[in-house]
């Protein structure tokens, strides 16, 4: 009788599985038997760098930030958009290069309106 | 028990007998996974050990492991300062048992040079239990292989039951010591001296 080609492949999944189970449940069964349990507050800690952990995980940004993210996009973001604008710009349709105008332009507007407000200003 | 004698006929004919002891100790001792941290120069000889020249994956101890809680054996190689002291216990603390020290180089033995400084723990032994000792400023890696081959050695000889069973078996041994927390002047307590066992000065 010849077994079915799928029955190495319920061999495979079975030693697949009992590989890595074994070792576990031995590991189990000797902590059962021989090692006392030993649990405590530092053993038990989320935290594993030596360092005792402050305040919560769940924390919130502060909405002043938007400050950075406004001149992040406007110093870094832009100058990404401009240099494939500079390569592609002979070939540019009239519809695309008005496109591209008013993209600058509402970056530029934010600039104005960052520098108006002072944001560029070295704080001495 | 079987008769060493019957075990070592047993063995030349091809068969090995072994108990549940030496087997577990066996595998133990030839994996021991080091927790990685180092403290100050001698971390410098203990990653010479672990590279390719001295190889200390000869030993099984070449799992350095980033976490306390996959390692088995913390190498405070180094200065401890007295800022250091409490996460030094703490991840002493959140390894799991078995656990050994080994305390490499004069600092972490005693404070070595800087041990009139303010600033530094003189031994981490005052907070930790400490199972071997190098000497050296720093200890060349050769000291750190053979510290680390006593530690089989003592790995190997603790006994699972009976009157002599290993420490971390007992039910009351603890396995976390107290932190120390820093007061105004030096760490709160200075010594846990329920490990802390200075040598008695005999004045003459």
């Amino acid at each position: 009788m010849t077994p079915s080609p799928y029955f190495f492949l319920v061999v495979f999944c079975g030693v697949a599985f009992f590989f890595p189970v074994m070792p576990l449940i031995l590991a189990w069964l000797w902590r059962r038997f021989f090692q006392p349990p030993k649990p405590g507050p530092a053993k038990n800690a989320t935290y594993e760098c030596g360092v005792e952990s402050l305040g919560e995980a769940q924390i919130q940004f502060q909405s002043q930030f938007y400050l950075y993210a406004i001149i992040f996009l406007i110093f870094d973001v832009e100058s990404i958009f401009l240099i494939p604008f500079a390569v592609a710009f002979t070939g540019l349709p009239f519809g695309a290069f008005v496109a591209i105008l008013i993209f600058l332009f509402l970056l530029l507007e934010g600039l104005v309106w960052a520098w108006g407000k002072g944001c560029l200003n070295w704080t001495k | 028990m079987i008769d060493e004698s019957l075990k070592g006929e047993l063995q030349k004919q091809g068969i090995w007998v072994t108990s549940m002891q030496e087997l577990y100790n066996w595998g133990r001792k030839n994996s021991i996974w080091p927790l990685q941290f180092g403290l100050a120069c001698c971390a410098i000889e203990m990653i010479a050990t672990a590279a390719s020249r001295y190889d200390l994956a000869r030993f099984g101890g070449e799992v350095f492991r980033p976490s306390p809680r996959q390692a088995d054996l913390m190498i405070v190689a180094g200065t401890v300062t007295k800022k250091m002291a409490p996460q030094i216990v703490r991840l002493y603390n959140q390894m799991p048992d078995p656990k050994y020290v080994i305390s490499m180089g004069a600092c972490a033995i005693s404070g070595g040079p800087f041990k009139q400084g303010y600033n530094v723990l003189k031994g981490i032994d005052r907070y930790i239990p400490v199972d071997v000792y190098i000497p050296g400023c720093p200890p060349r890696p050769e000291a750190l292989l053979h510290a680390f081959m006593e530690l089989q050695r003592k790995i190997d000889g603790q006994k699972l039951s009976g009157a002599s069973q290993a420490e971390f078996l007992k039910e009351n041994t603890p396995s976390e010591y107290p932190v120390p927390a820093f007061g105004a002047h030096d760490l709160e307590p200075p010594a846990n001296l329920d490990v802390f066992h200075p040598p008695a000065i005999e004045r003459a």
